[in-house]
């Protein structure tokens, strides 16, 4: 119990702070570019706006108090006969009062951002634009993602074609049990969920493939509902709306009940006619699904299908 | 020396004492400590029939097409299981003063009786539930029906419980007595006995009354 | 016969699970033949099993949440491999329905039977001897309490060998937790011993905030308990006042698996938000049932490591309770990605931001009682002003995700899972070390050395910034959180950087048992002779190492705050203890087997609820109704201590202290 080689104490968190600190610049600077830190779209880069505010607010408030913390301790280490003692100081009014000022106004200035931020960005608040958005319903499905675009009459699987420059207005949905559809560099994601609608609205502003996933775990099949988003010049969009005609698959009711056997790490795929209506049975409840509920359960659930390639 | 059960929660010692508020006199005796940590149990059981409550009010229109509460609520039977309770709540009461004034006879007629209403609660409460199960309007039916069937049939298994224990507290009054411990146990009891009136007041009204409105 | 358990629920075919099931009956075969051949089970059975002595019982709790940590880590570390091996074209070595089980078994275990335990060991072992009084308010409840905690252990860990767990995730979401997308016995292990394991801690809840309340030593007023008592009390009003809700909702779930109810199923009206809202009404007010004995075990050491009291006692009781109320405001930050509209996720985000104010607050107040002091860094303080540099980075990266519009990008993300695991580590774990050194002396009567506790320390600092900053980058990449592949090779680096960090924290797991043994070894150069080894401040540090069986001889009559350190500065300076006082004998509870026994039967009927075997299920509830009629016809209820024993103990007590009097302070 008796005192450790107290100056050494200090040095040796010095070198530790110093070293995590480089550690975590290196990290971060490294992450710059990708991701919900590459946004391609109004939407994603609102909201990596936010949070690089909020964070430079916050550092501002954090740094100086982990400096203050290691400031103090190393300064008021018992070896050093340097400081004062004050045995009996525990409490200043003045204190007390700047350090819950200090919290609370920086509350409310976040307070302010998140307020405001959140009725920008509401998912289902429409963006402004010029153009007249595209329609897109999206139904989750074990474990791949559908798409339908229901004024092109076409549908899709694991990949989303989109215009650049051009907002999205999505309808979601699941067939089965939660998912949450996320695209990072377009931004906002919203949860999937049998029986309800939500409501997306994004927008690619500029051409490129990006990738999409599902960001609420819903079984073993999850890992390989990754999804690719195309963005294409418009004129190219509608090239590609009108070629997806001349698919021969169609997405009847006895196409989507093949559809929903569980498979997973499906490779996208183009269906050239959609059942009208197809998105609300689905909603309802009513669209004809393979994946029904086992009469006799086992001991151990079967295994979801192995991945392909 | 002090007894057994007037002796502090734990056993005490102290000398002195300044008046510095709540707590200057040291560990409360176990007369207070134990009503005092069940009225806590209580606590946290309204909390869990909130949450049944809340659940319920969520659901209450989710009928899948089927029955709804209009369809299926008799107010005439539930006013009688709502007699049964309240006034075996009352006989309980009399148990209670009976049993300070160390009355054996009559602590075990009251408590007799008030399991008995209890029972009578219980029957009309499963007949009820076996009425609607028969006429397709089970708990699997819908999920209002479902949360019908829970926050009520949770009701009645805390009555079921209760009778359990008013049951091993008259075979416990009978073979020791009026004993210090034996009393505060049924002290909780009854506490017990009237919160259950208290949640079914609730239930009859949130559940029954705004269910059976024209 | 046997329901729906067949030969097929042992997992002859998978590997992993039946080494393991093989190793870990092995090894509890080893240690009870062990404890037999050196003739210990009377001595377990009577003072520690049916033990009703709250020191007896936190030990329990705490070697159950040691042995826990164990197997949570166990899954952490696999979780970690896969995702360094399974890139781009490899699976890993651990199939989906293999590894969902792994991260479900983690959180659930980390949560439920590490957290959980370690934080109500500390406050079962501290607490009494904290108010200066013998124990808590019910202790043979405190006995049931625990024995049904380990019922619940033993069901989730049953799973290895016989069925499966949830693969669920820690919180069994529906719908993909009801039947038709869960049909195995998974979820209902997860169910049954959570449900019983809760019931365990309710009526822990019940007797401390009885304890707090209404039993402390004659003058300590609310405003002289020491803050850890406080931060004690709003955690257990907490549990009081959630736990009920965790309660409704698994049962809810329970009756739609079991008897075909629609309360969250997809059919018949079921609504699966409603499960979301219930179980995150519970979920937030649990973490901060866990930090809050945190922060009380901060402001302990600090106070004592820097020679000062503690600065600005109300503001952090004021601090504490509102850290309390608010907690029950803010559940639906967990879901903004629901879509409930602007208004109801701006108001839930900012009652989120609203809690870090008090939490700033002791922040600096932790600050200012180092000010002006002479601190002594010892492990805890380690842990402590690593705590306060953790924690900090961990609140921030809380309160972006608190604003909604942030929540939208990172939300399940691995971003949430380091923010999650930076306060949890930074802020419970480090306090439950720090705990662990501060108090081991007083249960054991000698200190743990020093310089391994400072590698264990350094491992999990170390190791937890490698394991976790990593993720936070991997977040903003696009990340998912419970991954079981990982569809981009760029990522790797950054993974087997975590994956380095995992195996440094579990080398200071390492370390804190080869720690814990060669302290015992070498226990006679550490002894801790007058029982205040750290020149501490409250009450616990009055009596000797070990205190005991009834804690103080005489209830302590308190004068003022900090009533030891008090009495402590006057004895020194007038070179002479308080009068001897007027000894009693003392009453004190019996033990009982009451805990054991109910708990045994709580598992039967819970083991056959899981697999279906009905009879075996009133089988059980039968016996745990028999057992409690059993105890209610018990007529001794306490056993006395004769007033010889308690005098002779006493001026044992006085004598040492009279001798090393002017050893007891270390400031100056």
């Amino acid at each position: 119990m008796g005192p450790p080689e107290l100056n050494q104490v200090p040095s040796r968190y010095e070198t530790a702070l110093r070293a995590t600190g480089a550690l975590a610049l290196l990290l971060f600077a490294t992450g710059c570019n990708r991701g919900v830190l590459n946004p391609i779209g109004p939407v994603a880069a609102q909201e990596k706006q936010i949070l690089i505010n909020s964070t430079a607010i916050m550092l501002a408030i954090i740094i100086p108090t982990m400096i203050a913390t290691v400031a103090v301790a190393w300064w008021f280490r018992r070896s050093n006969s340097k400081a004062s003692y004050r045995p009996d100081w525990e409490y200043s009014g003045a204190i007390e009062m700047v350090v819950w000022a200090i919290p609370a106004l920086t509350i409310m200035l976040l307070g302010g951002i998140a307020w405001i931020g959140s009725h920008d960005l509401e998912p289902s608040k429409p963006l402004a634009s010029k153009v007249a958005p595209l329609k897109v319903d999206v139904v989750s499905l074990d474990w791949k993602w559908l798409f339908i675009y229901p004024d092109q009459g076409v549908a899709t699987v694991n990949q989303l074609v989109v215009p650049a420059g051009t907002p999205v207005s999505f309808r979601l949905t699941s067939a089965t049990v939660w998912n949450s559809f996320f695209v990072p560099q377009m931004g906002t994601m919203i949860y999937t969920m049998p029986r309800m609608t939500t409501r997306l609205n994004l927008q690619a502003d500029r051409p490129g493939t990006y990738n999409g996933l599902s960001s609420h775990f819903s079984g073993d099949g999850f890992p390989g509902m990754q999804f690719e988003v195309q963005a294409l010049p418009p004129a190219q969009f509608a090239t590609w709306a009108q070629g997806a005609h001349g698919q021969r698959t169609a997405l009847d009711g006895r196409g989507f009940a093949e559809l929903s056997k569980p498979s997973s790490y499906v490779r996208p795929m183009t269906y050239g006619a959609v059942a009208p209506g197809l998105f609300d049975a689905i909603v309802a409840g009513r669209a004809p699904q393979l994946h029904q509920p086992q009469a006799a359960p086992p001991a151990r659930q079967a295994s979801a299908v192995p991945p392909g390639g | 020396m002090t007894t057994v059960s007037e002796a502090p929660a734990v056993g005490l010692t102290h000398q002195g004492s300044e008046d510095t508020g709540l707590g200057h006199r040291g560990p409360a005796s176990k007369s207070i400590v134990v009503p005092y940590g069940f009225w806590l149990f209580i606590l946290s059981d309204m909390v869990l029939f909130s949450a049944l409550f809340a659940t319920y009010a969520s659901l209450v229109h989710a009928t899948d097409g089927g029955p709804i509460t209009n369809q299926l609520f008799d107010r005439k039977l539930v006013a009688i299981e709502t007699l049964a309770l309240l006034l075996s709540s009352f006989v309980c009461g009399l148990a209670m003063i009976t049993a300070k004034r160390r009355n054996m006879l009559w602590t075990q007629g009251w408590l007799l009786l008030t399991g008995l209403l209890g029972l009578v609660f219980l029957s009309i409460e499963l007949f009820e539930f076996g009425k609607m199960i028969g006429e397709g309007a089970g708990p699997q039916r819908s999920a209002f029906l479902s949360s019908f069937f829970t926050l009520v049939g949770c009701h009645g298994a805390h009555v079921t419980a209760g009778l359990l224990w008013l049951g091993t507290m008259m075979a416990q009054i009978w073979t020791k007595g009026f004993r210090q411990d034996i009393m505060r146990r049924l002290l909780c009891y009854s506490v017990f006995w009237h919160a259950l009136d208290i949640i079914w007041v609730a239930i009859f009204t949130i559940v029954y009354l705004i269910g059976t409105l024209p | 016969m046997f329901g729906r358990l067949t030969w097929d629920a042992v997992p002859f075919n998978q590997p992993i699970p039946l080494i393991t099931s093989l190793v870990v009956i092995l090894a509890l075969g080893a240690v009870a033949i062990w404890v037999t051949r050196i003739r210990a089970w009377p001595y377990l059975w009577h003072e520690y099993i049916t033990s009703t002595d709250h020191k007896r019982i936190g030990i329990m709790y705490i070697v159950l949440a040691l042995v826990m940590l164990v197997r949570g880590f166990s899954d952490a570390i696999m979780m970690r491999a896969q995702q360094s091996l399974a890139i781009g074209a490899s699976q890993g070595y651990l199939p989906p329905e293999h590894y969902d089980q792994i991260f479900s078994a983690h959180g659930t275990i980390m949560i439920f039977f590490v957290a959980m335990p370690f934080v109500i060991g500390f406050m079962n072992f501290v607490v009494p001897l904290q108010l200066g009084v013998r124990d808590v308010a019910f202790p043979t409840m405190n006995n049931v309490s625990f024995w049904l905690t380990a019922s619940g252990v033993l069901l989730v860990n049953l799973s290895l060998f016989l069925g499966e767990f949830a693969r669920t995730g820690w919180l069994g979401f529906p719908p993909l937790s009801e039947k038709a997308f869960s049909p195995g016995v998974g979820v209902d292990y997860y169910l049954v011993a959570l449900q019983i394991s809760g019931v365990g801690t309710v009526l822990t809840a019940v007797n401390f905030v009885t304890t707090i309340l209404k039993t402390r030593a004659p003058g300590m007023s609310y405003l002289r308990m020491p803050v850890f008592c406080w931060t004690s009390l709003a955690s257990n009003l907490l549990i009081l006042a959630a736990f009920p809700v965790l309660t409704v909702t698994l049962a809810l779930l329970m009756l739609d698996r079991y008897l075909g109810f629609h309360f969250f199923t997809n059919d018949g009206g079921g609504n699966s938000m409603l499960y979301m809202n219930l179980i995150w009404i519970w979920g937030h007010p649990e973490v901060y049932i866990l930090i809050l004995p945190a922060f009380g075990i901060y402001s302990e050491v600090v106070s004592t490591f820097s020679g000062k009291p503690l600065f600005g006692y109300r503001s952090m009781v004021f601090a504490t309770l509102a850290i309390c109320v608010l907690s029950f405001t803010v559940w639906l930050h967990h879901f903004f990605t629901m879509g409930a509209g602007a208004d109801v996720n701006a108001v839930f985000g900012i009652a989120s931001m609203l809690i870090g104010i008090p939490t700033g607050v002791k922040i600096y107040n932790w600050l200012f009682t180092m000010y002006g002091g002479r601190v002594r860094f010892n492990v805890p303080m380690y842990y402590a002003v690593g705590f306060m540099l953790t924690f900090v980075v961990g609140g921030l990266t809380g309160v972006l995700l608190a604003i909604p519009p942030v929540d939208f990008i990172v939300h399940n993300s691995l971003f949430l899972v380091a923010h999650f695991h930076q306060v949890i580590i930074g802020g419970v774990v480090f306090a439950l070390m720090a705990g662990y050194t501060y108090w081991f002396p007083k249960a054991f009567g000698f200190t743990l050395d020093e310089r391994l506790g400072k590698a264990v320390f350094w491992c999990w600092f170390i190791g937890f910034h490698l394991a976790f900053m990593p993720l936070y980058v991997l977040g903003f990449w696009g990340a998912t959180r419970r991954m079981q592949h990982i569809p981009d090779p760029t990522w790797a680096p950054w993974l087997n950087i975590a994956f380095v960090g995992a195996a440094i924290i579990g080398l200071g797991i390492v370390l804190t048992v080869v720690q814990l043994l060669y302290s015992i070894r070498t226990r006679d150069r550490r002894r801790d002779i007058t029982g205040d080894p750290w020149d501490g401040r409250t009450l616990e540090w009055l009596t000797l190492s070990p205190p005991p069986h009834y804690n103080f001889a005489v209830l302590p009559d308190v004068h003022g705050e900090e009533a030891y350190w008090t009495r402590k500065q006057t004895a020194i300076k007038e070179e002479r203890l308080i009068d001897e006082p007027n000894y009693q004998p003392i009453e004190m509870p019996l033990n009982t087997p009451v805990g054991i026994i109910c708990a045994f039967f709580a598992s039967v009927c819970g083991f056959a609820v899981i697999w279906y075997i009905w009879w075996l299920a009133i089988l059980g509830l039968i016996g745990a109704f028999a057992i409690f009629v059993w105890y209610a016809w018990r007529d001794e209820h306490e056993h006395i201590i004769p007033v010889e024993e308690v005098r002779a103990n006493a001026r044992e007590r006085r004598r040492i202290r009279m001798e090393h009097l002017h050893e007891l302070s270390q400031s100056v």
